[in-house]
C-alpha cells in the first residue's frame, strides 16, 4: 500500500509525545487527501492543534463545540452540496467524550439523516484533554480521577459503551472499527468511507500515553496489544454485513495489554480474569477465536 | 408585489423564500412550528432551491447553521423559548465566529413552569450574546425585518447574526393583510450572499472556531464590540436602501406623540399596536401621553431615546422579561444610558393579556410613583 508522503496536518502542534489522535488524524488525511474539510469537537485535537494564531491544519478545518460535530458536519455537507461541490470529502475526528456522551444525540441525527460525510471517534478511553476524567467509552477497570480505585472501588464498573454498534444500528452504510497501530487497515476503511454516498462511522482506538500511562515510545506497541489481545476488535459493517477485517493468529493473554498500563495497575488477578473473560466471550460473538 | 392575507409566521416563511437561503435547519417548536412547516412544504415544491435539514435539536439547528454559514451560504432557522435556551451556547458561538445567521424567534415564556405563551424573556435572556435583536410589531414588518437582517447580517463591516423577534401566538398567528414583494425587487435588494472573509474553502484553507488563549481573546470580543458599533450605521443604510425599493421606513425606534408628551410609555413588539391606541384614547382624556416603540433592541439606540424622551418628565418602560432583583431589561438599559426620570412595569409575562386598563394603571402610577419596578395585572 502506497503512503503518501505529504502531511496535512502540520508537524509543530502541541500534541504530547507519543500522541496517538494526531497519527490518527495524518493517516486518515493522507488517504482523503487536499480536497477535504474537517470538522472537530471541543476536545484534545481542537486544544493542541490550533492554539491561535498558529493551527496545523493544511485543509479548512472548523470546530464550534463539545457536542454539536455531528450537526456541525451535518450544515458543511448540506452547504456543500447546495454549491454542488459534491467531491468534497466531509470528515468529523471526535474524541469518545464528543462521540459517546455529550455528542451522541448531534452524532445520532447526522447519522439517522445519511449525510455524506465520515466521522471518525478518535477513542482514547477517556476525557484526555481535561486531566482523564471517565467517558461512556472508558473500559472496565480503568481507573480515572472520576471513576477511581480506592478501599471500595476497583475503577470504572461498568464494560465502555458499543459505539459501533449503535451506530449500524442507525442503517449507515459503513461502518468500521480500526486501530492506529494497523494503518494499512485504518487507511483501508477512510478510502472506503469516502467512496460511499452517504453516511460512514470509523471507531479508531488510540492508545494515550498520559491517560493510559506508559512510556511514549511504547504507543504503536500498545495499539497492538489491545488487538492482538482482543481487547479492541477490527472489523468492518458494509451495508449491514459485518466482516472481520484482521485476525490475530493467537490471541494474547489480556494481561500483556493490562499489565502494560498505569490506569488498570491496580486490579486484582481476580478482575484480570473477569475482564479476560468478558474479552474471550466477546472474540467468541466477534467471531475472532 | 402582491398583497396577500396571511399570519406573521407565513410571512416570515415568505420572506425566508425571497432571501433565498441555500440551507435550512430547523427544528420545530410551538408557536414557531408553522414557520418550520411552511419552509418544509416550500422545499418539498421546489420553491425553494436548497437544503433543509431536519435536525433532532434545536442545539443542532443552530449548530447546522453555522456550519454551513462558515461553508460560506446563506442559511436560515427558526426557533422559541426551550429551543432557544438549547440554543444558547451556539448563540454565542455564532456572533464570535462572525456567521451572518438569521434567525426568527418566535418569543415565548421559559420553564418552570412551563408555559406555550408570550413573553419576551426568552431572546432577552440572549442579549449579551453579540446577536442584532429586531423586534417586529406587525406581520409587515416581520416580513421586511427579515430581508433587512440579512443585508445588514452580510455587510463586512458587521457579520454579526440577527434576530427577528416575534411575539408568540399575539403575532405569530394573527391573519393579516401582507404585501409581498416581487422576487426582481428582492434580487435587487439582497443579491446572493458573496462571503469575502473566512469560510470553509478547499482552495484557500482556513481553520475556523480555534482555540484562544488571553493573549488574543479580549481582541476577538472587542471586534464583535466594534462589528455591534458599526451595525448601527449599516442598519441606517439599509434601512434607507429599503424604503426607496419597497416604500417601507423602518427606523430604530418608532416615536408616536412623543413631541409633547409628559409622559412617554416605551415598549418592544406586537403590544405597541395596543399602546398607540391607548395613548389616543388618554389624549382624549386629557393625558399628554406618548409612544416609544423600541424596534432594534441590539444595538441599543441610545441617542434615538434620548431624543424622543428629551421633552417628557417621565417614561414608564414595559417589559415582557424580568432579571429579578432589578427589573426589566429594557428599563436597566435606558437607565444606564439615558437621564431620564423613569418607572418600569413588568407585563405580560406568559402569556397574561395586556388590557388598556393595565395602561391606565401604568400612567397613574407613573404620574403618582410608589416604586421603581412594579408588576401590572398580578393576582395577589
Amino acid at each position: 500500500m502506497e503512503i503518501p508522503e505529504e502531511e496535512l496536518l502540520a508537524p509543530g502542534h502541541r500534541g504530547c509525545a507519543g500522541c496517538g489522535a494526531t497519527i490518527g488524524v495524518r493517516l486518515a488525511l493522507k488517504t482523503l487527501g487536499r480536497n477535504t474539510v474537517a470538522v472537530s469537537a471541543t476536545g484534545c485535537l481542537e486544544v493542541i492543534t490550533t492554539p491561535f494564531p498558529e493551527t496545523a491544519w493544511e485543509i479548512p478545518w472548523i470546530h464550534v463545540a463539545f457536542e454539536n460535530a455531528g450537526a456541525v458536519a451535518s450544515g458543511v455537507e448540506s452547504a456543500l452540496k447546495a454549491q454542488g461541490k459534491t467531491d468534497v470529502n466531509v470528515v468529523a475526528f471526535v474524541g469518545d467524550g464528543g462521540t459517546a456522551d455529550i455528542g451522541m444525540q448531534s452524532l445520532s441525527g447526522a447519522m439517522e439523516r445519511d449525510h455524506n460525510l465520515i466521522y471518525i471517534c478518535y477513542d482514547n478511553e477517556a476525557y484526555m484533554n481535561t486531566g482523564v476524567q471517565r467517558s461512556g467509552s472508558t473500559p472496565y477497570g480503568a481507573s480515572t480521577t472520576t471513576s477511581p480505585n480506592g478501599k471500595v472501588s476497583f475503577g470504572e464498573d461498568k464494560p465502555k459503551k458499543n459505539m459501533p454498534l449503535i451506530m449500524a444500528a442507525h442503517g449507515v452504510p459503513y461502518v468500521a472499527t480500526a486501530s492506529i497501530s494497523y494503518p494499512e487497515d485504518f487507511m483501508k476503511k477512510v478510502k472506503k468511507a469516502s467512496e460511499i454516498d452517504g453516511a460512514s462511522y470509523i471507531h479508531l482506538n488510540q492508545p494515550c500515553t498520559t491517560g493510559w500511562g506508559y512510556d511514549p515510545s511504547k504507543t504503536i506497541e500498545l495499539g497492538r496489544l489491545a488487538v492482538e489481545t482482543g481487547s479492541w476488535a477490527l472489523y468492518e459493517i458494509v451495508n449491514g454485513e459485518f466482516k472481520v477485517t484482521y485476525k490475530p493468529q493467537i490471541r494474547k493473554p489480556v494481561t500483556d495489554y493490562l499489565n502494560a498500563q498505569r490506569r488498570f495497575k491496580h486490579l486484582s488477578d481476580q478482575q484480570k480474569e473477569k475482564i479476560q473473560e468478558f474479552v474471550d466471550k466477546q472474540c467468541v460473538e466477534l467471531g475472532i477465536g | 408585489m402582491t398583497k396577500k392575507v396571511m399570519t406573521t409566521n407565513s410571512a416570515v416563511a415568505e420572506a425566508v423564500k425571497l432571501a433565498k437561503p441555500q440551507v435550512i435547519p430547523v427544528y420545530p417548536i410551538t408557536p414557531q412550528t408553522s414557520i418550520s412547516e411552511k419552509l418544509a412544504e416550500f422545499v418539498a415544491n421546489g420553491e425553494i432551491d436548497g437544503e433543509y435539514i431536519k435536525v433532532e435539536s434545536e442545539h443542532s439547528a443552530l449548530s447546522a447553521a453555522l456550519g454551513a454559514s462558515g461553508t460560506g451560504v446563506r442559511v436560515f432557522t427558526a426557533t422559541s423559548s426551550q429551543g432557544l435556551m438549547l440554543m444558547h451556547e451556539i448563540v454565542f458561538a455564532s456572533a464570535g465566529m462572525r456567521a451572518p445567521i438569521v434567525m426568527a424567534n418566535a418569543n415565548r415564556s421559559i420553564s418552570a413552569p412551563l408555559s406555550i405563551w408570550n413573553d419576551q424573556q426568552d431572546s432577552i435572556a440572549q442579549r449579551d450574546s453579540g446577536w442584532i435583536q429586531i423586534y417586529a410589531e406587525d406581520g409587515q414588518e416581520a416580513l421586511d425585518s427579515i430581508l433587512t437582517a440579512y443585508k445588514i447580517s452580510e455587510n463586512p463591516k458587521v457579520l454579526l447574526p440577527s434576530m427577528v423577534c416575534l411575539d408568540g401566538f399575539i403575532l405569530t398567528h394573527t391573519v393579516e393583510p401582507v404585501d409581498i414583494p416581487s422576487n426582481e425587487e428582492v434580487d435587487r435588494f439582497l443579491p446572493k450572499y458573496v462571503p469575502k472573509h473566512a469560510f470553509l474553502d478547499t482552495d484557500n484553507p482556513m481553520s475556523l472556531g480555534t482555540f484562544t488563549d488571553p493573549n488574543y481573546y479580549m481582541e476577538a470580543r472587542y471586534q464583535v464590540q466594534e462589528a455591534m458599533e458599526n451595525s448601527v450605521e449599516v442598519i441606517e443604510e439599509t434601512n434607507k436602501e429599503f424604503a426607496e425599493i419597497f416604500g417601507r421606513k423602518y427606523g430604530f425606534v418608532e416615536e408616536y406623540k412623543c413631541e409633547d408628551a409628559e409622559i412617554v410609555i416605551v415598549a418592544m413588539g406586537s403590544v405597541c399596536s395596543t399602546l398607540r391606541v391607548c395613548v389616543d384614547d388618554l389624549r382624549e382624556r386629557g393625558e399628554k401621553v406618548g409612544l416609544l416603540k423600541v424596534r432594534v433592541y441590539r444595538p441599543f439606540p441610545v441617542e434615538d431615546i434620548k431624543k424622543a424622551v428629551a421633552n417628557a418628565d417621565k417614561i414608564a418602560v414595559l417589559d415582557k422579561n424580568i432579571s429579578f432583583g432589578v427589573g426589566g431589561a429594557l428599563f436597566n438599559d435606558i437607565k444606564a444610558k439615558v437621564d431620564v426620570e423613569a418607572y418600569n412595569f413588568i407585563i405580560g409575562l406568559g402569556g397574561r393579556d395586556i388590557t388598556p386598563t393595565h395602561i391606565d394603571e401604568i400612567v397613574e402610577k407613573t404620574k403618582n410613583p410608589v416604586n421603581d419596578v412594579t408588576w401590572i395585572g398580578l393576582k395577589r
